[in-house]
């Protein structure tokens, strides 16, 4: 049996972070006036239409779609940290599996907004359900996005209930109302071996059952790309390549969100180093195998020089998107691998700006991805103005890029003031099991 | 009153004979009426009579007086107009041949088309463009607009069936329904849709009209809009618009059924299949699998020299 003050101090550790401070006011403040900003953007957009955003009829899908192939691409860490990793067992990756699916909840929910406002005509979204058709790929995207968040929901739910019961015991200088949600939420825990069974079979259930669904969500987000004929989106190996970034920019995502909670809420003891060190080499890998699709998606055209797979590369290797494109990819993605390779490299301060540098490549990357192969139809772009031509994003259109990661923000900083990030329940579990000496004690 | 009802009601001889001449009186003159009657409505029947086939497929005479013009309202106008651009015209299966080597860029397409869809001068639903495939190929104007494909990649995309193929060929968008995702003009190869970004051009003109999806009109915004081979001047028997308004013979329009087409300048009839054979016809783009309606004839023996200025655009973008 742990020691009860091991036990008080583990408690109360990790429920530190649950109260509202002064940073937390001035933070959410902050947000909150960032959003209203962003917000209002948005309201010019509904009411004078899409076109104040730069886009026009050649490059339709610009930083809305490729903010959208983003958001879900970093929502699909949840699956890899707290299934694949949770199923083959790998220990280390345990206390992080809840800040993967705040984030994986967060990122999942907020790109089904992101979609709404790149639509003309956002009042008529119920469409999509009442008029739906199964064979255009939307319908497909908007259905397993939202299975996803659903299953993304209940795989943050449902390990969380033990640690439900704590709060509502330990939490005593709540409001008595938080209290009670606690309680009614925890479901009547008391931590028999039944219910223990019970939550660790359908945990074990909804991990596998997420797997299958995080790959269809951005294998179908690629096909909004690659089931059209045009050049530089006409590419078999869309699916594993979207799937593959997408680990990239989620790993990145969690490293960042680590560093933050771990030096904001003081909980170096339960976000070591050793944490640290293990998702840099987990970075490392997704990395690689997304150099390696990278090296397919441009090689072979390359190769071939096919007439209109030619004109786009050439704009993105030596054209007018070559400074974008060669940043994105060495300082977004070879860098931070060569760079991750090394001990010293895998420590929180390095790691996070190493994570700011991948994720900021990786929405630029999106943006490669969406807008240049658009430039170059099959038919020359004539007889229009210019701004058909190049496409400009406007600062109403950046700004109603912006919204969503303020949203995320948010959220992300919400949950982590109402729930304990960093499982208690499964540290304890932990501890009986393989007991070691937590450093101040 | 009571004393009045005690009396008894008795005729006098003159009181009866004065009232059998009443009755003899009225009678003939109701008779005469009558017969005038029938004999008005005899004549009435030739000129005031009409004929009227009703909703049982019963054919039946009325009087033209009794008629009453039923008043649709707005809604039931375009439940109509909708139900009909769904349908698309019975028995066709509309076609376009455009020949390239009578095209001069006289643009005159475009701005009939423009104007009859409301459109601004950056939207168009057909385009003539400045080709040339390489540096030893000849230039040349390409009309461009929707294809109206039978394998048409935009209405597989559509999510919510705003966009459509008919039995007649000719795919339509109904506006009533597009949700401006915009997916068709990602699909779409023929760059042939254009959105309407913001407030359409004839928006406050056009805000009463009735949405007539052939036409596209009113446009909406955050709405698309593209090349509708006019299908409302099809239904009234006519040709499209940009077939009328060219100056220079280019287009050809028919039924692919009937095996002819029309060209919009002369007027003259030919058959579909022989003024292919006999010119090279060719589709745009058919490795993709779309399987256009339009049709091309090569810019072959053109009459006039492809303009300089167009000339110097063709080269930079074939550095």
């Amino acid at each position: 049996m742990l020691d009860p003050t091991r036990i008080d101090k583990i408690t109360s550790d990790l429920l530190r972070p649950i109260r509202i401070n002064n940073a937390f006011k001035l933070w959410m403040t902050v947000l909150i006036v960032a959003l209203v900003i962003c917000l209002y953007a948005y309201t010019l957009q509904l009411k004078n239409g899409l076109g104040v955003a730069g886009i026009r009829d050649y490059v339709s899908w610009g930083m809305y779609i490729s903010n959208f192939v983003f958001f879900v691409a970093t929502s699909l860490i949840g699956m890899l940290i707290s299934a694949v990793l949770g199923l083959s067992g790998v220990k280390w990756a345990a206390p992080l599996a809840r800040i993967a699916e705040i984030i994986a909840l967060a990122f999942a929910m907020v790109a089904g907004l992101v979609i709404v406002s790149d639509m003309g005509r956002p009042d008529r979204l119920l469409y999509v359900i009442i008029h739906g058709r199964i064979q255009s790929p939307i319908v497909w995207d908007i259905t397993v996005v939202s299975t996803y968040v659903i299953i993304s929901a209940l795989l943050l739910y449902l390990p969380l209930i033990p640690d439900l019961k704590i709060c509502a015991d330990k939490l005593e200088k709540a409001p008595k109302i938080q209290r009670d949600i606690y309680k009614i939420l925890s479901l009547n825990w008391n931590g028999s071996p039944e219910q223990q069974k019970i939550i660790s079979q359908a945990t074990r259930a909804l991990a596998i059952f997420i797997i299958p669904i995080a790959l269809a969500i951005h294998t179908v987000t690629s096909w909004l790309f690659a089931n059209t004929s045009r050049a530089g989106w006409d590419s078999t190996v869309f699916g594993p390549y979207f799937v593959s970034g997408a680990f990239v920019c989620g790993s990145a995502a969690v490293i960042i969100a680590m560093y933050f909670y771990r030096y904001n809420y003081k909980l170096q003891d339960y976000i070591t180093d050793s944490h640290f060190d293990n998702m840099g080499k987990l970075l490392v890998l997704v990395s690689v195998v997304y150099i390696y699709f990278n090296l397919n998606e441009y090689m072979v055209p390359y190769y071939k020089m096919k007439k209109f797979e030619a004109i786009g590369i050439h704009e993105l290797f030596s054209g007018v998107h070559a400074f974008l494109f060669w940043s994105t990819q060495i300082l977004g993605l070879v860098l931070p691998t060569i760079l991750l390779l090394f001990k010293g490299m895998r420590k929180p301060f390095p790691m996070m700006i190493i994570g700011i540098f991948v994720l900021v490549g990786g929405w630029f990357k999106r943006y490669i991805i969406v807008v240049p192969p658009q430039e170059h139809p099959y038919l020359p772009i004539q007889n229009v103005p210019m701004n058909f031509k190049i496409y400009t994003p406007t600062l109403t259109e950046i700004l109603i890029t912006v919204a969503p990661f303020i949203l995320v923000l948010m959220i992300i900083t919400i949950l982590s003031k109402v729930i304990p990030i960093v499982s208690i329940h499964e540290t304890l579990e932990e501890e009986i099991e393989n007991p070691k000496p937590l450093k101040g004690m | 009153m009571s004393e009045q009802e005690e009396k008894p009601k008795k005729k006098t001889r003159r009181e009866f004979l004065q009232e059998l001449g009443y009755v003899g009186v009225g009678a003939l003159i109701g008779g005469s009426a009558i017969f005038a009657g029938v004999n008005y409505d005899k004549r009435k029947k030739q000129v005031d009579r009409i004929k009227v086939l009703t909703a049982e497929n019963e054919l039946i005479e009325i009087d033209k007086n009794g008629v009453t013009k039923v008043v649709k309202s707005k809604k039931e106008i375009l439940t109509y107009l909708q139900k009909e651009g769904r349908e698309g015209i019975p028995g066709k299966r509309w076609v376009m041949v455009l020949d390239l080597s009578k095209c001069k860029n006289a643009q005159r397409c475009m701005a009939a088309c423009q104007s009859s869809h409301h459109l601004r001068p950056e939207q168009s639903h057909i385009n003539t463009l400045k080709m040339q495939e390489s540096i030893n190929t000849p230039p040349y104007y390409l009309p461009k607009q929707c294809q109206h494909c039978d394998n048409p990649p935009c209405v597989a995309v559509c999510p919510v069936d705003a966009t459509y193929k008919r039995p007649d060929g000719i795919v339509l968008i109904d506006n009533e329904r597009c949700i401006g995702c915009r997916f068709c003009i990602a699909a779409c190869p023929y760059s042939a849709r254009t959105l309407n970004w913001t407030k359409p051009l004839h928006d406050d003109e056009d805000k009463d009209k009735t949405y007539n999806v052939e036409l596209n009109v009113p446009q909406r915004k955050g709405t698309i809009t593209k090349c509708l081979f006019s299908a409302d001047r099809l239904r009234d028997g006519k040709l499209p618009y940009c077939v009328s308004a060219c100056p220079n013979g280019v287009f050809y329009f028919g039924d692919e059924n009937e095996d002819a087409v029309t060209n919009g300048t002369t007027k003259v009839t030919v058959r579909f299949k022989k003024l292919l054979a006999d010119n090279g016809g060719y589709q745009l783009m058919p490795e993709l699998g779309t399987k256009p309606r339009i049709y091309y004839l090569p810019p072959k023996g053109k009459t006039y020299p492809f303009q300089e200025k167009d000339k110097a655009l063709l080269d930079k973008e074939l550095e």
